[in-house]
């Protein structure tokens, strides 16, 4: 069967879109293909700076035939509406068309054949649509044909289009299409400088080919697989080990067609900087890798550039070349670096009273002041020395105002670090400035080390609660300031610490400091008196601010979710949570493991079946007899040994089940309720809810009711999904 | 065009800063550029040059070339960093329509000054211009030589809040930058602007450095902030007074006769506005609101350009 080669060349395309723009394009020419009936076997795409390839092969040569009836008017209907008929189904007469009873009357019907297309034609009529339509996250118009409406845009100016199709062994046909004066040919171009010249190309295979003969690698993947071993290569000859980052060997793969790794060297005077602030700006500004020695473990005064061609000289001009730029790169940062060594931390802070946090919510230098503030509060609940957890919350944003960090944002916290160690702070006041930002994501890291604990807990909840109070909350795909993230943080603090605490409190406590920024904030713009309506509502045994809890709920949505992608029940955190009162994330998790491996055993199953069928039961007869069936059971209306025994037993797992909560023992208190089920199985088997006599039926519904009560000891049966 | 073996030592470009320049202009004045002299006012760019900001308007061919001193008032560092200046020297280029052979020629332009692209590995990376003040965009690279950037390539798909048709490209040399590497040399005062060696060599500090001093000073300590203030606020007013002057019902169509003198003004508020920012006297919040107010007086320029004799279609 026959394939489709198809090329889109063009002047540079940014390198963070080829990926994506290769895939599209699979896609979209795909899809339409089947859209017209024409499966494929397989289809692979490519992207250069210069071109974007897709291959498809075992297209059909043909669409396949289709036929088709269709309903015309009613025999004997008015002339206008057989004429219409006739128009659209292309019949020369009404003669051509059958004719059909159903319950209405005879109708015409047309039987339509619908002869398929060549391949080929229909991708002459496809392709210049997907060019005209191709989803660029940002396109353009050039040259000539810009100034006329409907000009073609592209990412960056399209010269050239090869399409072929035809099967491996012959000579294929071009696919004759042209998109806004671009013919489609079969003509390419190699390496813009060192095969600059026309190729001519038939099939996929050849395409490739004569592609590497002419010095470009099409396939971004080997282009990678060579960039890399090259590099490493360069830094085993030296006994140096490259300095791995994926993200800008995907970059740099996307810069070049024919890529040349070469190493270069910078004045050993530079390794005085921090390695991170050398990668940084290496890899930012000149993306190039750095190469680290591995019997030290630190940054070496190598660096490996990617070149997009073989030089005459081999490469001795482009690594001179690069030498300097990243020599005057690497002086500012020296400079940067050194200058920022002059200053103490403490004294930057006076700088945040003017620098504005959010508009609602006051200064940075506020926002310090507050998380200074729990962060001492938190201190005590994860073992850190307040002292030092206050300290290291005072000087832990102060390298945002730091050269450095306003050239590298992504070293704001570890530069904070070097120089809190350079100005002699202790090493655990120090690691916070780094480490109070983590985790920042699920794969980041979670801090150890108490003092980083709290404030890293401390900075996320003044975030939160202050999100919360300004009402910036996240809304469908928006979390503009990653409130998302900061609860999940929050989360993993808590619970891969082994953490206690009682979070509404803690909210409700920096909430207070929070609203008092937000008064003077109003104050300061020249607001008149601000009042807080402050809607209280009852949180275990005091009253807290509403807002509070509904954070609390934002926690267990997140507990999902983090629950859900590690691939364990989410549902159970509902059933928790409805328990109402919990708001220690440590227990609430532990609560849930228990609960998730009870539910594992059949003891579990069995018992949630019996307590749907309660709970089911219940609802049922509550609706019907519009009231609740609450209250203690009545001992002497027992007609049936079962319903004593389950009496019995509802009594003791109750009696049992609070003692191991209470010691925080929830396997215990699984294991406890798992002792209640033949006791429900047996009732459910020989008793009769609805007895005739209307007090023995209360009696009954009371004691389903005290199943649900009893369960309730560990979760909230009713929202668990079976 | 002679070629580079053919110049004489001192006009070579990889020895003479002038005679880089010089080679830039007989190369696209060899293409058919107008080579035009710097405009005379002060700009932060080569962009805010009439022939570059209005004449990329309106449906007429036009290609031209020129230098344009370009000043950043933030940019200055008392002539004590190798390689930042608040003046310094673009090589501009604009060709209208684009043409699709428009790298071919930058790279030919480099060429001639001596960047052979068999040794120096030459790139174009992804960079799109976008200049708030002058409510214009477009899309390109930034061209990198061996790492280093030496001209930003712009595709204008707006200038002045106006649809570039048909589109026209942009070329910016930094010619200090460029000089620097042909030259090989790492501080910008250490160049040599007129290619002679010994007593008649006349370095780019000979001619700049106490100028960078001086500027510097006056750019962050003395430049005299009430009087700046107030030229921005005329400046402003002028650019509205004139536009408002220069339209005319002229036959079927409306025209205009003052856009130029109008959009010296706002090239005027363009650079005041600069200043104030170099003396800190400017807010975050109040920056945005200038930054607006130029972007009105350019698009009203731009507004205007287009019904005139240069900027309509015939």
């Amino acid at each position: 069967m026959p394939d489709l080669l198809l090329e889109l060349f063009s002047e540079e395309i940014p390198a963070r879109m080829q990926a994506k723009a290769a895939d599209d394009l699979r896609r979209m020419v795909t899809d339409k293909l089947v859209a017209e009936g024409l499966v494929y076997e397989g289809a692979r795409a490519f992207a250069t700076p210069r071109r974007l390839a897709l291959s498809v092969h075992g297209i059909p040569a043909r669409q396949p035939d289709l036929k088709e009836e269709r309903r015309g008017p009613r025999v004997g209907g008015p002339e206008p509406a057989i004429q219409g008929f006739l128009k659209a189904t292309g019949l020369a007469s009404i003669d051509e068309a059958k004719i059909q009873p159903d319950k209405k009357g005879n109708f015409y019907i047309a039987l339509i054949e619908k002869p398929g297309r060549p391949a080929l034609d229909v991708l002459a009529e496809i392709l210049p649509v997907i060019v005209r339509t191709f989803p660029w996250p940002k396109s353009m118009r050039w040259g000539e044909r810009s100034a006329r409406p409907g000009a073609l845009t592209w990412v960056r100016p399209l010269h050239a289009i090869t399409a072929t199709f035809g099967p491996e062994t012959e000579e294929p046909d071009v696919v004759n299409f042209s998109v806004d004066g671009i013919e489609a040919g079969q003509t390419t171009f190699g390496h813009r400088f060192m095969a600059p010249a026309a190729i001519s190309v038939r099939h996929f295979d050849d395409y490739e080919a004569k592609l590497k003969a002419a010095k470009v690698v099409l396939d971004p993947q080997t282009r990678k697989d060579m960039i890399l071993a090259d590099a490493k290569t360069l830094a085993q000859a030296q006994n140096l080990e490259l300095v791995e980052d994926q993200g800008l060997l995907d970059e740099v793969t996307g810069l070049v067609e024919w890529p040349v790794a070469l190493m270069g060297s910078f004045d050993k005077e530079f390794l005085s900087i921090p390695g991170e602030v050398i990668r940084a700006t290496i890899r930012n500004n000149q993306k190039c890798f750095v190469v680290s020695d591995p019997s030290t473990v630190k940054l070496t005064n190598k660096f490996i550039l990617t070149a997009n061609i073989e030089a005459t000289d081999g490469g001795k001009a482009i690594v001179a070349g690069n030498e300097r730029v990243i020599r005057a790169r690497l002086s500012d940062a020296k400079f940067f670096y050194e200058t920022d060594l002059k200053t103490k931390l403490e004294d930057r802070l006076p700088k945040f009273d003017q620098i504005v946090f959010h508009e609602k919510l006051g200064t940075q230098g506020e926002r310090i002041k507050r998380i200074e503030r729990l962060a001492a509060e938190i201190a005590p609940l994860v073992g850190a020395d307040v002292e030092k957890t206050k300290r290291a919350a005072h000087l832990a944003k102060a390298d945002l105002l730091t050269e450095v960090v306003g050239e590298f944002p992504e070293l704001q916290g570890l530069m904070g670090k070097y120089y809190a160690l350079a100005q002699g702070e202790d090493a655990s006041v120090a690691a916070a400035s780094e480490d109070h930002y983590k985790p920042q994501g699920p794969a980041d890291r979670v801090p150890t080390d108490p003092v980083s604990v709290a404030v890293a807990l401390a900075d996320k909840i003044d975030t939160l609660v202050g999100f919360w109070a300004a009402d910036e909350k996240p809304t469908g795909s928006k979390d503009p300031y990653a409130l998302r993230r900061a609860a999940l943080g929050v989360i993993r603090l808590i619970v891969e610490n082994s953490i206690r605490s009682n979070l509404v409190a803690i909210f409700d406590w920096q909430n207070d400091l929070i609203l008092q920024s937000i008064a003077v904030t109003r104050r300061n713009a020249g607001a008149g008196t601000f009042f807080i309506g402050k809607g209280l509502e009852a949180w275990n045994d005091t009253r807290v601010e509403q807002r509070c809890i509904d954070l609390l709920s934002f926690f267990a949505d997140r507990l999902k979710v983090q629950l859900r992608e590690q691939g364990a029940r989410h549902d159970l955190v509902d059933a928790v949570f409805s328990l109402g009162g919990q708001d220690d994330l440590l227990l609430v998790v532990r609560r849930v493991e228990a609960l998730g491996n009870f539910l594992d055993t059949e003891d579990g199953k069995n018992l949630l079946a019996g307590t749907k069928r309660a709970g089911n039961i219940l609802a049922i007869e509550e609706k019907r007899d519009k009231r609740t069936f609450d209250g203690a059971p009545d001992p002497s209306l027992y007609r049936q040994d079962e319903e004593k025994a389950l009496a019995k037993a509802i009594d003791q797992v109750k009696r049992e089940a609070s003692r191991a909560v209470a010691a925080e023992d929830f396997g215990g208190a699984m294991s406890v309720m798992a002792t209640l089920r033949p006791a429900v199985d047996a009732f459910f088997d020989k008793v009769k809810v609805n007895d005739d006599d209307p007090d023995v039926r209360e009696n009954r519904l009371k004691l389903l009711n005290e199943i649900r009560a009893a369960t309730r000891a560990v979760a909230d049966f009713s929202k668990i999904q079976d | 065009m002679p070629t580079m073996d053919s110049l004489p030592a001192h006009m070579r470009p990889e020895r003479s800063f002038q005679g880089l320049i010089l080679t830039l202009q007989r190369y696209w004045a060899d293409y058919g550029c107008v080579i035009l002299q710097p405009y005379d006012m002060e700009v932060g760019a080569g962009t805010f040059h009439p022939a570059t900001t209005l004449r990329a308007l309106g449906p007429k061919r036009w290609n031209a070339a020129y230098v344009q001193p370009s000043r950043r008032p933030k940019d200055g560092r008392y002539g004590e960093n190798p390689n930042r200046l608040q003046h310094y020297y673009q090589f501009q280029v604009i060709l209208k329509p684009s043409p699709s052979d428009i790298q071919e020629l930058y790279l030919k332009s480099l060429a001639a000054i001596g960047v052979d692209s068999a040794l120096h590995d030459i790139r174009f990376v992804e960079d799109d211009w976008e200049s708030p003040t002058l409510g214009a965009w477009g899309l390109g690279w930034e061209c990198w030589c061996d790492g280093m950037e030496v001209s930003q390539f712009t595709y204008f798909q707006q200038v002045a809040g106006v649809e570039c048709a048909p589109v026209a490209g942009e070329l910016t040399y930094g010619l200090e930058r460029l000089a620097m590497y042909v030259q090989g040399v790492d501080r910008v005062y250490d160049l040599n602007f007129n290619g002679r060696e010994g007593d008649e060599k006349v370095t780019y500090g000979d001619v700049f450095l106490q100028a960078e001093q001086e500027y510097s000073r006056h750019n962050f300590e003395i430049a005299d902030t009430a009087m700046l203030f107030e030229q921005f606020r005329m400046a402003e007013e002028a650019c509205k007074k004139y536009l408002a002057a220069g339209w005319r019902n002229g036959g079927n169509q409306r025209e205009h006769l003052m856009a130029l003198p109008a959009y010296d003004q706002c090239i005027k508020a363009s650079h005041v506005f600069n200043l104030l920012d170099a003396r800190g006297v400017i807010s975050v919040t109040e920056r945005q609101s200038y930054i607006l107010r130029v972007r009105e007086l350019a698009k009203a320029c731009g507004e205007a350009w287009v019904h005139t004799e240069a900027g309509r279609a015939a």
